[in-house]
């Protein structure tokens, strides 16, 4: 009941949106430029099997990429947090790099990996992971009460010792902070990478194909697809970080 | 045999701009409870820290245990307790307990033992799988001298433990704290701002005053032992009471102490 209760008002907002959408806006719109739910629906159910195949390879472009540039991004907070000179001299350089527009590297990265090598995409999802990942690990690491450090020392702890049993667990919160937007990124990195040019398996490439053969419910079932392999692989990070992270939500005083 | 010997110990920061002590000569004997009274900013914590090798003297010498206060603290001859408990929220109360032991590289089954010993003695039995964050300030405290406790240091090092608790909660772990003193025969460095506290639990307490901080009196605490609740009844208790203020007062420091028990804070 409470449950109900609960998520009522937001699937009546979802109600309410689509009803908008199929009877007012796409008529209003025409329906090339806003198909209609009900299309959208019909082209997902048509091709489902291509779409979640596509869906499937362009996730694990993703998730490679994910995985390298998040590992990447926490084993050089790891290293800038340990040696804080290094991190003096190397952080202006991060915050230029970030600077840059990433998508204006797709190119370059397909001509570096192969257009049809996966790799390409990795490396565009890698590098969109890596800052975001960075500073919250970085902030998390550094961020420990000076007590907790002392505390340690009393006990001649080693670096290791201070990392491995105070620092590191002290910023896991932090971590999958960095962790959940690097999947929202990751998602975009390897579709960005298929637009310019990929196999014919990757979603992004099928958005693209769908879209330049005017099929735009099929073109926007992809999106859907796309959302919601973007939103599994985000839940997914949220249950990790439910159960690698114990006791309460850490409070700052 | 002295646990504590400092000689002429200065500390001044930031480029000799601050002096936050000056001559500090202490001999601290073992068995003995020390405190450290003083308003804030007479470097009472500092001095605590320098004795612990946490903060390192601009000049002088510190002896611990017979050796310098480095390698006291690389062979972990003392425990501490800070103002906040400072326990880790991702361990139970066992597991910061067991903390300074993994690192000792005790066994499980020894830990668990230790454990077992230490919650009955700070009266937590029960509470071993609680995170921190499901008890109140007075029990997380009682934790974070349990985890001082486990390795059984000689000397106990402890920064204004009770500071952040509430009148009836320090009376009572005040009077634990006494018991533990007495059973584990450990010395102890107790740095507090309540005159009241200081009288109570010491065997001596050493009057400070600001800027630079400096030993401004010594005054010897001879309460009967053990002390009780009729403790804080006794004639003595008010005179021991009235001679520290005093001495707080020659040190220009009782207004300063006075400003500070109403801000309750000492950072």
């Amino acid at each position: 009941m409470s449950v109900v209760r609960r998520w009522l008002p937001a699937l009546l907002v979802f109600a309410a949106g689509i009803a908008l959408w199929q009877f007012v806006f796409s008529p209003l719109a025409g329906k090339f430029l806003l198909p209609r739910p009900s299309a959208i629906v019909t082209a997902l159910w048509d091709n489902h099997g291509v779409l979640l195949r596509a869906g499937w390879y362009t996730f694990k472009e993703a998730l490679g990429g994910f995985l390298a540039g998040s590992f990447l991004a926490i084993a050089t907070a790891l290293v800038l947090a340990r040696w804080r000179r290094v991190g003096e001299a190397l952080m202006p350089y991060m915050i230029a790099v970030n600077a840059v527009p990433i998508i204006a590297f797709a190119p370059i990265a397909n001509a570096w990996f192969g257009v049809l090598n996966p790799h390409s995409k990795m490396a565009i999802a890698g590098v969109l992971c890596f800052f975001p990942v960075l500073v919250n690990t970085l902030r998390g690491l550094t961020s420990v009460r000076p007590e907790s450090i002392e505390l340690m020392r009393s006990y001649a702890a080693s670096q290791v010792d201070v990392f491995r049993r105070v620092r590191i667990p002290s910023a896991l919160p932090f971590i999958f902070t960095g962790l959940k937007v690097a999947t929202v990124l990751a998602m975009i990195g390897a579709i960005v990478g298929d637009y310019f040019g990929g196999s014919i398996n990757a979603l992004g490439v099928q958005i693209e194909n769908s879209i330049s053969l005017f099929d735009f419910p099929l073109g926007w079932a992809a999106v859907v697809v796309a959302s919601a392999f973007g939103i599994a692989f985000y839940l997914a990070v949220s249950l990790a970080e439910r159960l690698a992270v114990r006791g309460a939500p850490s409070t700052a005083d | 045999m002295s646990v504590v010997e400092l000689a002429a110990v200065s500390k001044t920061f930031g480029r000799g701009k601050t002096h936050a002590l000056e001559g500090i000569d202490l001999v601290i004997e073992q068995g003995e409870f020390v405190s450290l009274i003083g308003p804030s900013g007479c470097g009472k914590s500092t001095l605590l820290r320098i004795v612990g090798d946490l903060i390192q003297p601009s000049s002088g010498s510190v002896v611990v245990n017979g050796k310098s206060a480095h390698q006291a603290r690389l062979d972990r001859d003392y425990g501490i307790v800070f103002q906040n408990a400072v326990l880790y929220e991702w361990r139970t109360v066992a597991k910061n307990i067991a903390l300074p032991l993994e690192m000792l590289a005790w066994s499980r089954a020894k830990r668990s033992e230790r454990i077992g010993e230490l919650l009955d003695l700070v009266e937590l039995t029960g509470f071993e799988n609680h995170y921190p964050w499901q008890l109140s300030g007075g029990m997380q405290q009682r934790v974070s001298i349990a985890r001082a406790l486990s390795f059984s240091p000689a000397l106990l090092l402890m920064d204004e433990p009770f500071g952040a608790l509430d009148e009836m909660t320090r009376e009572r772990l005040n009077m634990e704290l006494l018991d533990i003193w007495r059973e584990t025969e450990s010395t102890i460095v107790f740095v507090t701002h309540s005159i009241a506290e200081a009288v109570f639990l010491s065997t001596r307490a050493v009057v400070m005053s600001a800027r630079p901080g400096r030993i401004s009196g010594i005054v010897e605490i001879d309460l009967p032992q053990p002390r009780t609740a009729e403790t804080r009844e006794d004639p003595r208790y008010f005179e021991l009471v009235t001679e520290v203020r005093e001495a707080l007062a020659r040190s220009g420091a009782e207004k300063a102490v006075e400003q500070e028990l109403v801000a309750g804070d000492d950072q």
